[in-house]
């Protein structure tokens, strides 16, 4: 842990030189994990020269922010996937009624869906991004509910039916230095447009696919969100940092533990707390618990949506094992509620041991199961070899972590590039494929229950004696300044951002979704596929809809 | 005469802690019926109450946790409620499995309208009761009772397995309780429905202009 | 083996005493119609019962278990509670169209049921071109199944039944082909006569290579005509929501989901009576004993043994597989199994003109 965070830091002296050299106004500022402040007018030459000469082609997220005074604005926090080197950059613009900002989504796509969030949150006018609609929100929406000025009363509920917007507006600078507003039509007169959600047993939860098609070919998917946005960073901020806790479980409810754990793991860092080895090993252990329940339930769920509803019940079968197990310590079946700032809830339960054990012993040969049903099914192989290809470079471009960035060959695993717990302790193997399509998705999956299984096995019979909980004061306050923590989820990097001034509230919390990049990409990757090629495609990206909005 | 009502191998005592439908019950045993009619609606609510088909639909976690009902070990097929439509049109009740947003709202209360009579709403986990643990948020319905009329409510976050059955066989006992003939069938007339629908959905109505041959 | 020609033959010597022959057969006909319709009716109650348990069996759960004993009852609540649902018409829609649609479903899968040879004596429609009858009536459900979809005035339902037609009407050729090859094998187009030719031995073992491939083409293209999985793309669930039938309720939707299940049992039965010698019990020629033994046993259970045998086979199939794409599914059709059932066509034709069939 230590030596991982000493080489966090000369990397950051290393390329704080440097982005001093190339941009002298921007200025270092030291709180938390320390950030770049740079001029809006100054920002996006800085983001050319990141991306294209120093290589930061990876953006870990983009935070909308509102700094009251300062204006409003965004933080990135970049990554260099060659060198693992990190920076945060931040920008604001002091107009808080017409803030703008230029968009970086040409420079990383993924910062595509992350602008038009900030929009809806914040009412940031990105400058140049081709589709600046809402989000999340309605489209007759009044206000940015994230700004700290909005008004709660604004918007009661309307049961008016949504009409849907079919041109997307973009603000364009002029040569002469101000903004237009241009709309471009989203789909053509004669198109067949179908709607698939947010109703569908496909979008796994209420994800909207506006899709244009040709026959069965799909020509241009437009993907709505929001239906499942639940306001989780707005509730934050008037919460104590204690009870934060309680939202982050019903985020992606199958990585409840891993969520936890990042924001129990950002607190932690921003306090100062170092906790006990038995703490981490604990820890680490619900996490895989977790990804193998999770991955579990995407075996189940991919073979629902291909038909063979066989697969569904065996991979519930074998998941309600691993619930048990959590159920014992925890208390709970999907919502653990386990994980605490400074250690967990109470300490395991005398039969963990066994049981998990016993688990492995029994998981093992299940495997094989699955392996002789559904992967070596001549149906499931032509129908997900080839569909749904994902290059690498967009991979990273969208940010698209976990077992689908995986399957296109970026090793992007958290658990390696910067090791957190017990992971840089156990011996195990980052599973990467190198086609990136539908079958090395889902065989990435596959392959990480076993690592998964690995991990645990050589964890279980070493967890060493230590407090459960260290000694954390009632009251917590954090000091002034942002923090952010990753973990490897479930389904990729998931990230919290907190901004603290100093309050026993957050000032902001910023939870970087796993699955808004996995759905930035679809439209990307499911062109020219089938209608049946959507659904393997949305089925192997494995996303979880409460997550994406959050 | 007077109907009974029973769920199959459970005690009378382990179910009467609901109270309107003890209420549906005395009113039930006061108001005897025919003999013809009672019988001829024991039999149909027999049938209904033991085919009770869901939607599927699940807004988030509650989500996971029927899934888990429908697969091996708790088995909602046991009771006749294996039958998972996905077209609301086919379904009997919609078992509301997670928050309802102010943007889904609309969607649900149209998923609603657009199910066949008779049908059921059953609300599940804090979120779909009062808001849950979101009940602050600027974009959360404070209970889809709000919004549609709910038959059950199963209280939870989310609720075990277990729960979800114990309140499915409330929603059975609700219905065998009712009167199909002369009760709950007796509907409205097409042309009033019609005006109604018409009320509900004029805005999207003019959005575009159908084509009668069949494609919009 | 009993004939059952004997029961109807003194059925109708008893009602021409009493009454003139047109009366009689006039009468005749009522009962015989309103006895198909029965036993449709049991068979469809019975396929879905089946249908219920025998998942159940694959996915390590129970089934229906509350209603009845083991849930047996469970079909009967659903036919209630079917009935007792509100049909929706859905505004914008060809009403005439959207309520015709599942009752041409439903006649041509009873026109299709009436084919079938249940016994000795017991056939409805047994006439010199049955099979060609057969396959005609059969066709009939795609236009409904189209007609639904047109009608709906619905995205989804036109999706289906695009894809239902582009199916249906594929794997049309491919049954056609495989019940050809056992044509060429009988000289007969006749259901009763076929059974009987199955007297020494079921055409599967007489008609040996050619009649085995042609019995696996017309398993796989049976399927996807009666759109059951892993060919159930016309109302794929995950991609379509319910497909064709998305915007039907109430009993409108019961008409489909009865004439999916009692399609599939009669594909089945086809295959039965094509294939496995139908009401014919296992004869070996030669063994005399035998084959009196099995004769003890009569000749509907022989075929309902079979028929259902069947069906478990392709409910197994359906349960495992995960669904093909349209265009695989095309593939599948017109690049392998109507090339194989032709070459198979000829392959038969050879073997019984050089008599290789046993």
């Amino acid at each position: 842990m230590r030596t991982t965070s000493n080489i966090d830091m000369e990397n950051k002296l290393d390329i704080k030189e440097k982005i001093a050299a190339m941009e002298p106004s921007a200025v270092w500022s030291d709180a938390g994990d320390g950030m770049f402040r740079v001029p809006v007018s100054s920002f996006r030459p800085l983001a050319e020269k990141l991306k294209n000469e120093e290589g930061f082609d990876f953006l870990r997220s983009l935070t909308g922010m509102d700094w009251g005074e300062e204006g409003l604005g965004c933080v990135y926090h970049l990554e260099n996937t060659a060198t693992g080197e990190n920076v945060v950059i931040s920008t604001a613009d002091a107009d808080r009624d017409n803030a703008r900002v230029p968009s970086v989504h040409d420079l990383w796509k993924g910062a595509n869906f992350n602008e038009r969030e900030a929009y809806d949150f914040f009412g940031i006018k990105f400058v140049g991004h081709p589709d600046l609609r809402r989000l999340f929100l309605r489209d007759d929406w009044q206000g940015h509910p994230l700004r700290k000025d909005y008004d709660m009363a604004l918007n009661p509920l309307n049961m008016e039916n949504e009409g849907n917007e079919d041109e997307a507006p973009s603000y364009e600078m002029t040569p002469d230095g101000g903004y237009i507003l241009r709309r471009h039509p989203l789909f053509e007169d004669q198109e067949y447009v179908i709607n698939i959600g947010p109703q569908h047993p496909a979008t796994h939860g209420v994800l909207r696919f506006r899709v244009s098609l040709e026959g069965e070919t799909i020509k241009k998917i437009d993907v709505h969100s929001g239906y499942i946005h639940r306001g989780i960073e707005k509730l934050c901020e008037s919460l104590t940092y204690p009870q934060t806790l309680a939202l982050t479980d019903r985020l992606d409810y199958l990585g409840a533990m891993q969520n936890r754990h990042a924001l129990c793991a950002c607190i932690e860092k921003a306090m100062g707390l170092e906790v006990s080895d038995r703490i981490k090993c604990i820890r680490t252990i619900m996490d895989e618990l977790q990804r193998i329940d999770s991955h579990l339930l995407f075996i189940a769920c991919l073979s629902q949506d291909m038909g063979a509803l066989e697969v569904f019940f065996l991979g519930f079968r074998d998941r309600e094992k691993v619930l048990d197990i959590l159920e014992q310590t925890t208390g709970g079946r999907l919502i653990q509620t386990y994980n605490t700032i400074g250690g967990v809830q109470a300490d395991i339960h005398p039969d963990f041991m066994k049981k998990t054990k016993e688990f492995i012993r029994y998981m093992r040969p299940k495997m094989r199961e699955y392996q002789e049903i559904f992967t070596d099914n001549v149906i499931v192989r032509k129908r997900l070899t080839g569909t749904g290809i994902l290059s690498r470079e967009d991979a990273i471009s969208f940010g698209a972590t976990g077992g689908s960035g995986r399957a296109s060959g970026w090793a992007c695993d958290v658990r390696k590039r910067h090791p957190y717990a017990m992971y840089d302790k156990v011996d195990f193997e980052e599973i990467t494929f190198a086609a990136g399509d539908c079958f090395d998705r889902y065989m990435v999956r596959v392959k990480e229950i076993e690592q998964s299984l690995n991990i645990i096995e050589q964890l279980i019979d070493n967890i060493p004696e230590g407090e459960w909980q260290m000694k954390v004061k009632p009251v917590i306050k954090l000091p002034a300044g942002s923090w952010y923590t990753a973990v490897e989820g479930s389904r990729g990097e998931f990230g919290v951002f907190i901004e603290s001034r100093g309050d026993k509230f957050p000032y902001r919390v910023k939870f970087r979704s796993t699955g808004l990049p996995l759905v930035s990409c679809i439209d990307t990757i499911s062109r020219n596929a089938k209608i049946a090629d959507l659904i393997a495609i949305g089925g192997t990206l494995d996303y979880v809809v409460p997550d994406i909005d959050r | 005469m007077k109907r009974n009502v029973s769920i199959k191998s459970m005690k009378y005592e382990d179910f009467n802690d609901n109270e309107y439908i003890e209420q549906m019950l005395k009113e039930l045993r006061d108001n005897g019926t025919n003999v013809i009619v009672g019988c001829l609606d024991d039999v149909i609510e027999w049938g209904r109450s033991n085919s009770l088909w869901p939607l599927t639909f699940a807004t988030s976690c509650c989500g996971i946790e029927f899934m888990a009902i429908g697969a091996a070990r708790y088995d909602f097929a046991r009771f006749g409620f294996e039958v998972a439509r996905s077209s609301p049109r086919q379904a009997d009740f919609i078992m509301v499995a997670g928050t309802i947003t102010n943007k889904m709202a609309p969607v649900l209360k149209r998923l609603y309208d657009q199910m066949a009579d008779p049908k059921y709403v059953i609300a599940t986990g804090g979120c779909a009761i009062s808001g849950g643990p979101f009940k602050k948020s600027y974009h959360v319905v404070n209970g889809v009772d709000k919004i549609i009329p709910v038959d059950v409510y199963i209280p939870g976050c989310p609720p075990r397995p277990e729960a979800m059955l114990y309140g499915l066989m409330q929603l059975q006992r609700k219905v065998k309780a009712q009167r199909f003939l002369g009760g709950i069938n007796k509907g409205i007339s097409e042309k009033e429905y019609e005006k109604m629908m018409r009320k509900d959905t004029s805005r999207t109505e003019d959005y575009r202009d159908y084509d009668e041959s069949g494609l919009a | 083996m009993f004939d059952f020609g004997i029961i109807t033959g003194w059925i109708h010597t008893q009602l021409t005493s009493v009454m003139s022959e047109q009366l009689a057969i006039f009468l005749e006909c009522v009962i015989v119609g309103i006895l198909l319709l029965l036993v449709y009716v049991i068979v469809a109650i019975i396929m879905i019962y089946m249908e219920r348990k025998v998942c159940a069996a694959f996915q390590c759960r129970l089934g229906p278990t509350r209603v009845g004993p083991w849930g047996s009852l469970q079909v009967f609540c659903d036919v209630f509670k079917m009935l007792t649902k509100e049909i929706i018409t859905v505004r914008h829609s060809d009403k005439f169209l959207y309520n015709l649609a599942p009752f041409i479903v439903i006649l041509a899968s009873v026109m299709a049921f009436a084919c079938i040879p249940m016994s000795r004596g017991l056939e409805i429609l047994d006439f010199n071109v049955g099979v060609f009858f057969f396959m005609a009536a059969s066709s009939i459900g795609i236009v409904g199944i189209l007609l639904a979809g047109w009608s709906s005035n619905s995205k989804f339902s036109l999706i289906g039944a695009m894809r239902s037609g582009a199916q249906m009407i594929s794997y049309e050729l491919s049954v056609g082909l495989s019940i050809l090859t056992i044509v060429v094998l009988t000289d007969t187009m006749q259901f009763s006569e076929i059974v009987m030719r199955q007297e020494d031995g079921w055409f599967i073992f007489k008609g040996h290579i050619p009649a085995v491939i042609s019995f696996i083409i017309y398993l796989i293209a049976a399927n996807a005509e009666v759109n059951r999985g892993p060919f159930d793309l016309p109302e794929a669930e995950s991609e379509l929501t319910a497909g064709y039938h998305t915007e039907y309720s109430g009993m409108h939707f019961g008409l489909f989901y009865v004439a999916e299940f009692v399609n599939l049992f009669i594909v089945s039965s086809i295959a039965a009576t094509i294939f496995l010698g139908g009401w014919m019990p296992l004869h070996i020629p030669g063994l005399d004993g035998f084959n009196a033994v099995m004769d003890w046993i009569p000749g509907f259970v022989w075929y309902f043994a079979k028929a259902f045998f069947v069906v478990w086979l392709l409910m197994w199939i359906k349960w495992t597989f995960p669904r093909l794409r349209i265009d695989q599914i095309l593939t599948l059709e017109w690049k392998y199994l109507v090339p194989i059932g032709l070459a198979n066509l000829l392959l038969m034709v050879i073997v019984v003109v050089f008599k290789l069939h046993f």
